[in-house]
């Protein structure tokens, strides 16, 4: 048995694949360099690097249009680029699940982080997006399967936020 | 193609050109008069008129057009919507989509607001910051015969392409779309994908 200390972000792989997704939209954080890793090592996935988050709901909306499934990967920070790209999936009615690893959240160093990680899930629920929390290791697989299985049953946005405690947080040696 | 009291293109004759005998191209409409102008060459399931989500047409050209790599896929969009999402010309250039077509419809001013002058007005060339993002062929279109070209390399697939078509700023009549955006998605994803398109 893996252990899901270590492995949840192959275990988020593992469910992207089961979940047929073709297109992961991203912006980078340290807490998903692993998953990004293995999407990128994947041939059957194209992983597009945005330069704002907001690009991924465009173009994950676009993906659906043309029957491909995506996901977008992203910091609590990018949430806020977000907001309002938000109303696409939701007038139009599509999936758009969102996995998001936190900052500013549980031993946060850096004051900066802080005012959006801590709004991050009333801002996404205010834009009616179904949120759900992993805290723990274990509960990123399961977590995770349900943004996905909400998003593409329930056609909407969805995310799991992936909490700090999980990640570590970042010290700059502090 | 006619043009108006500022000499440039209208803008209505322009995408009735670009879309003509327009076979499998699917198009994307930014919001505001590029919406209109896409529905007024033929409300058909193949457009998906946008009436919001300024910034993002380009985006949702780039989804559409990876995942139907055989079909031409066309964004119309304005000067203004082009600017809010300026940094995706540097995602989609990095893509290297065959079968993205950008099409901008410059008229230098926020239409639907007012109209306010954007950037362009003043002298941002968009053409080039395509060309500086890396998308190999950028044009700069102000004629008939440049736009009849742009039609033709729409569907040769040697994209990326972005044109930046300077037309007259004259507003013209509302030619509006079905508002009820779940209509608009579910018909292009039938037009698309067939009837199996509702049970993905």
């Amino acid at each position: 048995m893996p252990d899901a200390a270590e492995d949840w972000p192959d275990q988020i792989y593992g469910l992207l694949k089961e979940h047929s997704i073709r297109q992961v939209a991203l912006v980078p954080d340290a807490g998903h360099s692993r998953l990004i890793k293995r999407c990128l090592a994947d041939n059957d996935m194209r992983v597009v690097t945005l330069t704002t988050e907001e690009e991924g709901i465009g173009m994950l909306f676009g993906a659906w249009l043309g029957g491909e499934k995506g996901v977008l990967l992203m910091q609590s920070s990018g949430v806020g680029n977000c907001i309002n790209m938000l109303s696409v999936p939701i007038a139009h009615r599509t999936p758009l699940p969102m996995i998001v690893t936190m900052r500013g959240d549980y031993g946060e160093f850096n004051p900066f982080q802080v005012p959006m990680g801590n709004a991050t899930q009333q801002v996404l629920e205010a834009m009616g997006t179904l949120v759900k929390r992993a805290d723990t290791p274990e509960d990123v697989a399961p977590t995770v399967n349900a943004t996905l299985r909400m998003a593409f049953n329930t056609y909407r946005p969805t995310a799991t936020l992936i909490g700090q405690r999980i990640i570590g947080a970042k010290t700059f040696g502090k | 193609m006619r043009t108006g009291p500022t000499g440039k293109l209208l803008r209505r004759d322009v995408v009735a050109e670009l879309l003509r005998d327009r076979g499998g191209l699917l198009a994307i409409g930014g919001l505001g008069a590029p919406a209109w102008d896409i529905t007024a060459a033929g409300d058909v399931p193949e457009n998906l008129p946008l009436w919001g989500g300024m910034g993002a047409a380009a985006m949702m050209g780039l989804g559409l057009a990876l995942a139907q790599p055989s079909r031409p896929v066309a964004v119309v969009t304005g000067d203004g919507e082009m600017l809010m999402g300026i940094g995706s010309l540097a995602t989609i250039a990095v893509q290297r989509p065959r079968n993205l077509a950008i099409i901008v419809l410059d008229n230098e001013h926020y239409g639907e607001t007012g109209m306010q002058e954007t950037a362009t007005r003043h002298g941002v060339d968009l053409a080039a910051m395509a060309r500086g993002a890396g998308i190999g062929d950028c044009r700069l279109v102000r004629t008939a015969e440049e736009v009849t070209a742009l039609r033709e390399a729409m569907h040769a697939g040697a994209g990326p392409l972005f044109a930046q078509v300077k037309i007259d700023e004259a507003p013209v009549p509302l030619v509006l779309p079905p508002r009820e955006a779940s209509i608009l998605q579910a018909r292009m994803r039938e037009a698309v994908l067939g009837p199996a398109a509702h049970l993905q």
